[in-house]
């Protein structure tokens, strides 16, 4: 025997139904955690992150002993928060004296390890660090830019990987519509070598030029630092071809034998099969040769053979 | 220098340079700073020139651009969901050809001469605002019409009740159970968990039976059977021993009993594997075997006969592995 359970209150149905797979996906949110011990420099990177995703990340204060994301047990906990919060991008820091300044970012899919990029953060500037001008500060929320320069980001594996979370991590909701007067931040990543990159959060001043694009001005603003790139994950094969998938009725159906054309609309074409003159089946033959049949005889039997063939002519 | 072949991803606000590297190793921090905020510059200025030009639309606020979608594939962070099955209702709507009509709030009530609403409070067609019901002539005299108007509605919606359950089950058979739905379980099974209770064979029956019996302090032995119950398959003794008595003709259990340890004890330590009673055994068959045969063939000549070796393994010794196995 079985029940339905829905929920009494509609706010708790708003909220299942904001966790529920959807067709196309809004923004993710951040899980930013730390380990048994951190540096001083950890703590203040991870409130830094904190602030700059204020509306979509959750900050836990506490110290997690038992996540260790690179071992195959130590996920369990992090899986569970990433339910409970419904978190799928996570950042995890510990300090050790093998691993100095450990930052482990990593994706969840459907709630399960998906992949990780460990880095090692060195040459740690904190936002208060930087003078500028107050007015160019960069507003919460705001879509940033970014820059990512050098060919190791293509050639190097790692480095593609660690691209590709960054973006994840730092991009926000993918929106249509975009108003150009709130773009007020770039992500600036160079590749120094093949494991270690510059990362850095600068403000943006457009000033006034010719023509209709403002010239952009670069002002540092925000935490920069080094990453070096010590262990990393990639997605399982199936996982990733699983997590790919984009809903079918997303894509565009080409429309087959209309065209446009700006003086005539839109004009289109219609294909007829061939009629087939010889084949179709006459449907009153029979009727036809039955009358004429009862007529010729009442008439007499020498009309019957012509007035039949000049009848099947005339049809 | 680096070519302005920038990639640009628009719907991301992305840049990438791919042709730049550092062509001297950077003597100071400033520099590698200095460095790559020029870089930085240059390439957000590609995007925003790709950006400025998009067409955009005047909004107090500022101009609105529409972005375009983003070029880079980044995973998603849950399933796609899956479209949910028709239920029973939808099916057979479209195979008769039904469709949805939008209803009014608002139904004009012929007995009072009012609008009324259709649903909820002082609604048309009441159900319990019928004052009087006109006896028919294939009512019985016992019977109350009030009554059984109310049993017929609680069967009806008892009965919708049922055939929502059905739809649900089968949504959660495919796996697109609405996100706000559970399905769970009244009556849970002994083992406690949410599994359906598996069908019982009547051999595990009749097992679980024999091992209830046994349970006793007198191993069953003592329980009055059933009618129709059989007899318990593995017998109550798990240890044979030998009768204390040997009468005459008995005499050789014991005998084959330590018989049979040796030899086993004996054939695990002897490395002579070579059984000889039984390659003598062989050698005498396979020799009766050919004089048989050549009793048989006597026409050909034996030289133009084939030489027949056996394909068996002939037992040598010492350097097989089935003493050492062990």
């Amino acid at each position: 025997m079985m029940r339905i359970k829905t929920p009494k209150k509609g706010r708790i149905k708003r909220e299942l139904e904001k966790r529920a797979p959807k067709l196309v996906e809004t923004g993710k949110k951040t899980l930013i955690l730390h380990g048994t011990k951190t540096s001083s420099i950890l703590n203040s990177l991870l409130t830094e992150i904190y602030h700059l995703k204020k509306n979509d990340s959750v900050k836990y204060s506490r110290k997690n002993d038992n996540i260790r994301p690179f071992e195959s047990g130590g996920e369990t906990s992090l899986e569970f928060y990433s339910l409970k919060t419904d978190c799928s991008l996570f950042v995890y820091g510990s300090h050790s004296k093998k691993r100095p300044n450990n930052l482990v970012l990593g994706r969840t899919y459907d709630h399960h390890i998906y992949d990780l990029v460990e880095v090692g953060v060195e040459n740690f500037r904190s936002m208060g660090s930087f003078l500028y001008d107050k007015k160019l500060a960069p507003r919460i929320g705001s879509k940033p830019f970014f820059a990512f320069i050098g060919e190791a980001f293509e050639s190097v594996d790692e480095l593609k990987h660690l691209k590709e979370i960054l973006l994840d991590l730092f991009r926000g909701e993918v929106v249509t519509n975009l108003n150009l007067a709130g773009l007020d931040r770039v992500y600036v990543c160079t590749a120094l070598s093949s494991s270690k990159i510059f990362f850095s959060h600068c403000a943006l001043r457009l000033k006034k030029s010719g023509t209709v694009v403002p010239r952009m001005e670069l002002v540092e603003v925000g935490p920069s630092m080094d990453m070096v790139v010590r262990r990393h994950r990639h997605p399982d094969e199936s996982l990733r071809k699983e997590s790919m998938k984009t809903a079918p009725e997303l894509l565009k159906k080409k429309e087959k034998n209309v065209v446009k054309d700006a003086i005539q609309g839109k004009i289109g074409k219609i294909y007829i099969p061939d009629q087939k003159v010889g084949s179709v089946p006459l449907a009153n033959k029979a009727k036809g040769v039955k009358r004429e049949r009862r007529e010729a005889k009442m008439k007499g039997e020498g009309y019957k053979h012509t007035q039949k063939k000049q009848k099947q002519d005339a049809e | 220098m680096a070519e302005p072949q920038y990639e640009i991803d628009l719907g991301n606000l992305m840049a990438f340079n791919p042709h730049h590297h550092f062509v001297s190793p950077p003597s100071s921090r400033e520099e590698v700073v200095k460095e790559a905020i020029e870089q930085g510059t240059k390439l957000v200025q590609a995007v925003a020139d790709a950006l400025f030009h998009l067409p955009s639309t005047e909004d107090p606020d500022g101009p609105i651009v529409g972005l375009p979608a983003p070029t880079t594939k980044l995973p998603r962070e849950k399933p796609l969901p899956k479209p949910r099955p028709p239920t029973k209702w939808e099916l057979f709507a479209q195979k008769k050809g039904i469709k949805k009509c939008k209803k009014e709030k608002l139904v004009f009530d012929e007995q009072t001469g009012t609008w009324k609403r259709r649903h909820g409070y002082d609604r048309v067609n009441d159900d319990n605002d019928i004052p009087i019901i006109e006896a028919k002539s294939t009512d019985e005299p016992g019977k109350d019409p009030f009554a059984e108007r109310r049993k017929e509605k609680k069967s009806k919606v008892e009965k919708q009740e049922k055939n929502r359950l059905q739809n649900l089950k089968q949504a959660a058979k495919v796996g697109a159970l609405p996100s706000h739905v559970q399905l769970a379980a009244t009556a849970l099974p002994i083992s406690g968990t949410q599994a359906m209770p598996k069908k019982v064979s009547k051999d595990e029956l009749q097992n679980v039976a024999g091992m209830a019996a046994t349970a006793t302090a007198s191993g069953g032995k003592f329980d009055k059977k059933l009618p129709g119950e059989k007899a318990s398959k593995h017998e109550k003794k798990y240890r044979k021993f030998l009768p204390a008595v040997e009468g005459s003709g008995m005499g050789a259990l014991e005998k084959q009993q330590t018989e049979k340890v040796l030899n086993k004890l004996i054939s695990r330590n002897s490395h002579e594997i070579l059984n000889v009673e039984k390659a003598v055994n062989m050698y005498n068959v396979k020799k009766e075997k050919k004089q048989r045969r050549q009793g048989r063939e006597s026409s050909t000549s034996s030289k133009l006969k084939p030489n027949k070796k056996s394909l068996k393994k002939t037992l040598k010794k010492g350097s097989s592995n089935k003493g050492k196995s062990k």
